[in-house]
């Protein structure tokens, strides 16, 4: 079954037929050519495919294409370009919080969501109650981004990276 | 051969440059394999056994085939003939016969992926079941001595156990665990009159070029391979497995069309190897004093009964610690399983976990510092071979390490320190890698429109070949890094050796150095446009003369709940003695990257079999736990200066697996001394604390 949509992908508008079946990330890889959401598990457990639908983050394969009719998504290559780096993008380069590269544009857009969720006040898991206000110290960085793996180990660096995005932003 | 570099004014080796790469990374814009933008691709799925070992009677493929998009059904009746080259992995399609659950029997390639997928899950396979053997153990009556490794006996081991006062002898175990980099396997494949041409997540693209040449009998030049950016590898993408050859089979069917293939995150348990589970025996005999007089680990591995692999974990023991007496043994049980392959430090990753456990069972058995236990049995030479070291500062790690740590306020008694109900400990192990060089790599330099154009075919998948041949043959040649452009990842460029065996930077970056110096003898410092020299890597007389290796010592800090066992790692520190270091930043990465997966080994990774059906049980990222980031709290690396004259012109050792080496033992041995529960298999996780 197929179906018509319109996506807009970093702040271009794209007319798209659709298998119903088809995830949004498959949509952005397969038919727009936009690769900077990764494919690693393709089942939400790793978030190399994070992107920003309507401003917030989620796992590009857990979306259908066809449930995103009309919406607004924003991926890495979206946030900034080499020469224009986004903050965070910025960041994890002077903080070598990558190494192979794969996970990063999720980590990256992982990120920026995130920093929105901590200024809209909303509570995490890292084990404040819920109704403070949140405050990003690293113990809430390295639990708001454990949704994005990364094999190659870069953690660390990425909790300083964002860490030092967070202060540029500021 | 020592300091070739030292005559040039060094300014970019040793500098802390970002990553080249960085821009295009950080902005997805980077091409990975399956990314390159090619037209009217299909897209292939493949069908993989259900059972563990017998024969396909029969395919039924008719519902397959009327899945609107399916443009065929490829199985061993119509897969072209390979040759055989020895590797029975890649003999893909050859044959009815199933090896192992999960082995390729097929492939669907149709239009789309949703299309070819649904038509996998509707291809019926009938087969002839056989019996099938998968239990792992040091039991069983058919386990054998592989050629590659006979038994290595210094002394009298068992002797010196009978005399000792004092004795360690215990059985360690490391699972089977799954390399898992974020990209999948993944191949383009299209296949014209001119020849075939890959896009391929690989860790060496000229291997690829003459494996697949060799198994569809083409001329190599007639077969190119592309693989600018790669996802990760740790191994798994160093020798090749089944998918690309599916893929390149899949593409001959469908001349000048690109044939698609990525892995999904299941079949990377079935497809392209693992590190294969040990368990190791290690006998320690030492004086009061700790002193060692008899060092020994026997060490069983598995392998497939259709392809030997070795996980050569008794290697270490080599290498680390002086005893007269010495027995190192291999045995491989034959399963019907796939083939188990290189894991970020085959060999010495896992064999650095149960000596160096043992390493300070014994420390705590003599009642002395473990730092200083392992002071105490520094071997003047290499102790198997009796060879200088080229350099050896394992001592000064310790000491930096233990400095850094602040070990010395250790209170050595287990299980004395309670905070917040938290059991909390410290532990130490030492790491080694050796220094290896692989031969067979050539660069060209060429001069035009200003700038030097570097080419060598190497790769880099996250290591940071990019940032750092750009460094060195920009001193090679004493220009600034801007006047360098790097071409890697191509096979159309002159030939390299694979990322492997922490190999690669200094074996291209030798390469790379011997080219600039033929340039310059050749073209002197103001070469005309369109100057150029090639050069390959020099042999290195001195790898005969002296046993060459990097390494390091690793702190941890362990926290293990008292009521429900839930183990923290909040402080890892690592201090490494690894020759020179070419980029401060991306060495740091290297080693923290090590020290993490090491982690991740110590607390989560286990490939569950389930000996009745033969396969992987948690084959996905939700059941197959690697390390997160809430799992890294304070982690640590640094390392000391060494200069060492023999190991190559850069004076560097490879640094992408010491990082690994070592860091389950160190938190292991930190939980022992959190709580007095001594540990001795992986993962640890709260059962052993529970019991």
């Amino acid at each position: 079954m197929e179906s018509d949509i319109i996506l807009r992908v970093n702040g271009r508008e794209w007319p798209l037929r659709v298998d119903t079946r088809t995830t949004l990330l498959d949509a952005l890889r397969e038919r727009l050519g936009v690769t900077s959401p990764k494919k690693g598990c393709d089942h939400g457990q790793c978030g190399a495919c994070t992107v920003l639908l309507d401003g917030r983050r989620i796992n590009g394969c857990l979306v259908l294409a066809v449930a995103c009719d009309g919406s607004e998504v924003v991926t890495a290559e979206g946030l900034g370009t080499d020469g224009e780096l986004h903050p965070v993008q910025q960041a994890f380069v002077d903080h070598d919080g990558f190494q192979c590269g794969y996970c990063t544009p999720g980590q990256v857009c992982s990120a920026v969501g995130m920093l929105e969720e901590v200024a809209a006040g909303w509570p995490s898991a890292a084990g404040r109650p819920v109704a403070d206000t949140p405050v990003l110290d690293d113990a809430e960085i390295r639990e708001r981004m454990s949704g994005n793996l990364c094999r190659c180990g870069a953690y660390a660096n990425i909790v300083t990276a964002v860490r030092a995005a967070k202060e540029v932003s500021r | 051969m020592s300091g070739l570099l030292e005559n040039t004014s060094t300014r970019a080796i040793g500098a802390d440059i970002g990553r080249v790469d960085g821009p295009a990374k950080v902005t997805g814009t980077a091409t990975y394999a399956f990314e390159h933008q090619l037209n009217a691709p299909a897209y292939l799925h493949p069908i993989q056994a259900t059972v563990v070992r017998g024969r396909v009677r029969e395919f039924d493929t008719r519902d397959a085939e009327a899945v609107p998009g399916v443009l065929t059904v490829l199985t061993h009746d119509n897969a072209a003939r390979l040759a055989d080259i020895g590797d029975a992995e890649l003999a893909v399609l050859q044959s009815d016969e199933v090896a192992h659950r999960g082995q390729v029997i097929g492939a669907v390639l149709a239009e789309t992926p949703e299309a070819a997928r649904q038509a996998v899950r509707l291809v019926r396979v009938h087969y002839e079941e056989r019996s099938h053997d998968v239990r792992f153990s040091a039991a069983r009556t058919d386990l054998y001595t592989p050629g590659e490794a006979e038994d290595d006996e210094q002394g009298d081991l068992a002797g010196a156990m009978a005399s000792a006062p004092v004795t360690v002898d215990h059985t360690y175990t490391t699972p089977m665990e799954h390399n898992n980099p974020m990209e999948p396997h993944s191949t383009i494949a299209v296949w014209e009159d001119a020849g075939l041409t890959l896009y391929e997540s690989t860790q060496g693209v000229h291997s690829v070029r003459s494996t697949m040449a060799e198994l569809f009998g083409l001329d190599p030049e007639r077969v190119r391979v592309i693989a600018p950016h790669v996802g990760g590898g740790f191994g798994s993408k160093g020798p090749l497995h089944p998918p690309v050859v599916l893929a390149a089979l899949a593409a001959r069917l469908l001349p000048g069309r690109p044939v698609k293939l990525a892995l999904t995150r299941q079949q990377m348990f079935d497809l392209v190897g693992y590190r294969s589970p040990t368990i190791q025996r290690v006998r320690l005999a030492a004086e009061p004093d700790g002193r060692l007089t008899g060092i020994g680990i026997d060490v069983t591995a598995q392998t497939a009964r259709f392809k030997e692999f070795l996980e050569q974990a008794g290697k270490p023991t080599e290498v680390m610690y002086a005893a007269p007496n010495r027995r190192i043994t291999h045995r491989l049980a034959a399963l019907d399983v796939a083939p188990p392959t290189w894991m970020r430090a085959p060999g010495e990753c896992p064999g650095m976990f149960g000596p160096e456990v043992a390493m300070d069972e014994l420390a705590v058995a003599c009642g002395v510092d473990p730092v200083e236990l392992r002071v105490r049995n520094e071997p003047g030479t290499e102790p198997a071979s009796g060879r200088p070291f080229s350099s050896r500062n394992l001592v000064a790690c310790l000491r930096e390490g233990a400095r850094r740590f602040g070990w010395q306020d250790r209170d050595p008694e287990p299980r004395r320190r309670m905070e917040d109900g938290w059991l909390v400990g410290t532990g130490v192990a030492a790491s080694t890698y050796p220094t290896g060089q692989m031969p067979g790599s050539v660069a060209a330099v060429r001069f035009e429109d200003g700038h030097y154009h570097v080419r060598i075919g190497a790769a880099d998948i996250g290591t940071g070949a990019w940032t750092v041949l750009t460094q060195i043959a920009a001193d090679a040649l004493g220009v600034p890094v801007t006047a360098v452009r790097l071409r890697i990842g191509d096979s159309s460029l002159p030939s390299a050796s694979l990322a492997g065996g922490s190999t690669g930077t200094v074996s291209w970056g030798s390469t790379i150095v011997a080219a600039a110096q033929a340039f310059r003898e050749r073209h002197g410092t103001a070469p005309a446009d369109g100057a150029e020299a090639r050069a390959g890597l020099p042999d290195n007389p001195n790898r005969e003369r002296y046993a060459m290796h990097a390494f390091g010592a690793q702190f941890a800090e362990v926290r293990v709940h008292a009521d429900t066992g839930e183990v923290r790692v909040p402080r890892l520190l690592g201090v490494f003695a690894a020759g020179r270091i070419v980029n401060p930043r991306t060495a740091r990465s290297q080693f923290i990257g090590g020290m993490t997966m090491g982690l991740s080994m110590a607390l989560h990774e286990d490939s569950v079999v389930d000996p009745r059906f033969g396969c992987v049980v948690n084959h996905d990222l939700a059941e197959y736990h690697i390390a997160a980031n809430a799992d890294v709290v304070d982690l640590q690396a640094h390392w000391i200066d060494e200069a060492d004259p023999y190991v190559n012109p850069l004076g560097a050792k490879g640094i992408g697996e010491i990082g690994i080496v070592g860091t389950a033992a160190a938190i292991v041995n930190a939980a022992y001394h959190a709580t007095g529960v001594r540990v001795r298999e992986l993962p640890m996780t709260l059962e052993h604390f529970l019991a």
